[in-house]
């Protein structure tokens, strides 16, 4: 036990690190000692500061509710991704299966090309669309994998990839009919950003995404029940039906919500999780929480890299967890290969 | 002797042929049935009154109102040869980012005389345009007069005294915003209207967070006028984090502009800088 906690210690150490940096990096040089003095300033610890206010007001309002941000949609989405491998039993297992990532997409792609606003909000109007979209189409894959009152897990799969085929095909429809400049949002959204960040919408995404995957932290005893098998897990006591439920609408909620806001960002839910078992074994409980940790260091960090790498301009953070994220896990993959089992 | 025969044959030329940005020469003889296809293609063609034989347009073509109500072929970056030939056109007039490359050829091919100007962002771009097509309409007087009226409009522009720094969005919602970099269509219109771009470290439209676009620091903010509804209208875009805190927020400066007036460079180019330049004043 003692180990499991010193490395639960080391990634959370981790985070706080990647965090720090996060606030204190951008396009704007801010120097560290700046940097404290309008945090304490910020929380009234002292009265006067000689910040210049612009610099406190980047800090205050432009990167610290980015990287809270880029905290809850980590963690969130790389949790998604253990809850998926552990209901579905299967270590390829992503949050896309149930329809929820393309569903989104399609409701960005008729809010960009229809270009349409809600005139009560009209900068919500992407995010509230896309929520929509994804949450609709996991509820129709939850219906079609309905058979006799069971949820049968090999058919969510096959409507899952159905009903991704039916929502890609409205996507391209819509392509087709774009315009160059709808093209790009379109393109660049699919790539996604955590540029939408702002204190405002930090509430949404810990009630709608940060909960639930709290929520989903406490699964981790049942799901390991689960890697014996349905019946087995029955037999043990678990209740079944309920479990892949809820790890459903706790998974379409926490994608649903992030990807409304940040458009698509592929690579951590399903890679996270793998990363964790590594380090920890096939605990789903360690694997969980660790993914908790990995999944924000992650994405804060893909974000740090996205902001300041071709600044002024930003490389979209999807090309950052994919580039970054993808030849790490292969040379991690070929370390266990040749060393065994990490 | 070969040049001399051209030199020759170019004083007995037949009005209307032209050689397009292709190298290809073209020859248009009365034209019934034009495709156009490209918004400032289809402006001039309607400026030099053919717009009733104007038998196809693109969908980027938007102007004049008339444009609209014609038969479509789709979008100009993806034509299709068979849609365009079912119109049975005498003359296709494009530019070069219609494509693509190989339909262009299999129109040639069909025998429809299809001309390929230059998409040069610039108003000598916007200028050797209306003449190329002036000429292939054997129109070249009118089509002079277009381009005077430019020249006449261009002259009422009066360059702020500083050049203000002028930032262009392709607006689409909250967030991360698309902004113009340099070698773009916004970034000559900023320039002929006496602004500086705002931007310079890169080229092309490139996504841009909030704090860079702050460290920009924007005395003017631009939009095309679909761009700034997209974010519910300058109001809305005041409240945007990060682009709150421009200098052009706090003024106010925020301007938007129709899309084609604004980056079409067609015949109504001057009007667009004469716009553009009117709102970067320095008030």
């Amino acid at each position: 036990m003692g180990v499991v906690l010193i490395k639960m210690l080391a990634l959370g150490a981790l985070l706080i690190g990647i965090f720090c940096l996060s606030v204190v990096a951008g396009t704007v040089p801010i120097a560290w000692t700046s940097l404290f003095d309008i945090l304490l300033h910020s929380v009234g610890i002292i009265e006067e500061t000689t910040v210049p206010s612009g610099e406190a007001y980047i800090i205050n309002y432009l990167r610290l509710p980015r990287s809270i941000f880029g905290v809850l949609v980590g963690s969130s989405m790389a949790i998604a991704g253990a809850l998926m491998q552990g209901l579905f039993r299967n270590p390829l297992a992503d949050p896309g299966l149930i329809g929820v990532s393309s569903g989104a997409a399609l409701g960005a792609a008729v809010v960009i090309v229809l270009g349409f606003t809600l005139p009560l909000a009209p900068v919500l109007t992407l995010p509230i669309f896309a929520f929509c979209g994804g949450v609709l189409a996991t509820v129709i894959v939850m219906r079609l994998s309905m058979i006799n009152g069971r949820t049968n897990i090999g058919n969510m799969l096959l409507a899952g990839i159905a009903i991704n085929a039916i929502a890609g095909s409205g996507t391209g429809l819509l392509v087709y009919v774009a315009n160059d400049e709808q093209l790009r949002s379109l393109t660049f959204w699919t790539m996604g950003s955590l540029g939408s960040a702002n204190w405002d919408n930090l509430p949404f995404l810990a009630a709608l995404a940060f909960l639930p995957a709290v929520i989903g932290l406490s699964l981790g005893k049942t799901l390991n029940a689960f890697l014996l098998g349905e019946n087995e897990a029955l037999l043990l006591g678990v209740p079944v039906e309920k479990i892949k439920y809820l790890v459903i609408v706790i998974v379409c909620l926490i994608i649903g919500t992030c990807v409304s806001l940040t458009g698509m960002i592929g690579f951590i839910g399903l890679v996270v999780p793998h990363l964790c078992r590594m380090i920890f074994g096939p605990d789903n409980q360690k694997v969980l929480l660790g993914s908790l940790l990995l999944g924000a260091s992650l994405l804060v960090g893909a974000d740090l890299i996205s902001r300041t790498i071709v600044s002024p301009a930003e490389l979209p953070i999807g090309i950052v967890t994919s580039l970054v994220g993808g030849p790490f896990f292969l040379w991690l993959l070929f370390q266990k290969k040749f060393l065994g089992d990490l | 002797m070969y040049t001399f025969l051209l030199m020759f044959a170019s004083l007995f030329a037949e009005a209307g042929t032209i050689t397009d940005s292709t190298g290809a020469e073209v020859t248009a003889e009365s034209p019934k049935k034009i495709i156009t296809l490209s918004g400032n293609v289809t402006e001039t063609v309607f400026a030099l009154g053919f717009g009733e034989q104007v038998a196809g347009v693109d969908s980027s073509s938007l102007y004049p109102v008339e444009a609209t109500a014609k038969p479509q072929v789709g979008y100009h970056r993806r034509i299709n040869a068979e849609g365009l030939l079912s119109l049975s056109p005498d003359l296709i007039i494009a530019t070069d980012a219609a494509g693509p490359p190989e339909v262009v050829e299999q129109i040639r091919k069909a025998g429809i005389p299809m001309a390929v100007l230059s998409s040069e962002a610039t108003l000598e771009g916007a200028q050797n345009r209306i003449e190329q097509i002036s000429k292939l309409l054997d129109k070249e007087k009118e089509g002079h007069v277009l381009v005077w009226e430019m020249q006449d409009k261009i002259k009422m522009v009066t360059k702020p005294k500083t050049a203000p720094k002028v930032l262009f969005i392709y607006a689409r919602g909250g967030g991360t915003q698309n902004v113009a970099g340099l070698e773009t269509s916004a970034n000559a219109m900023i320039e002929l209207a006496g602004g500086i771009n705002a931007v310079t470290e890169y080229t092309g439209y490139k996504p841009m967070n909030a704090e860079a676009i702050l460290a920009a620091q924007p005395d003017y903010i631009l939009f095309t006028a679909r761009g700034l509804e997209s974010v519910g209208g300058a109001e809305e875009m005041k409240k945007l984090p990060g682009l709150s805190e421009t200098p052009a927020a706090k003024n106010d400066n925020i301007i938007a502009i129709d899309d084609l007036l604004l980056l079409g460079f067609g015949p109504r180019t001057a009007e667009g800088v004469l716009q553009l330049s009117n709102a970067i004043q320095n008030k």
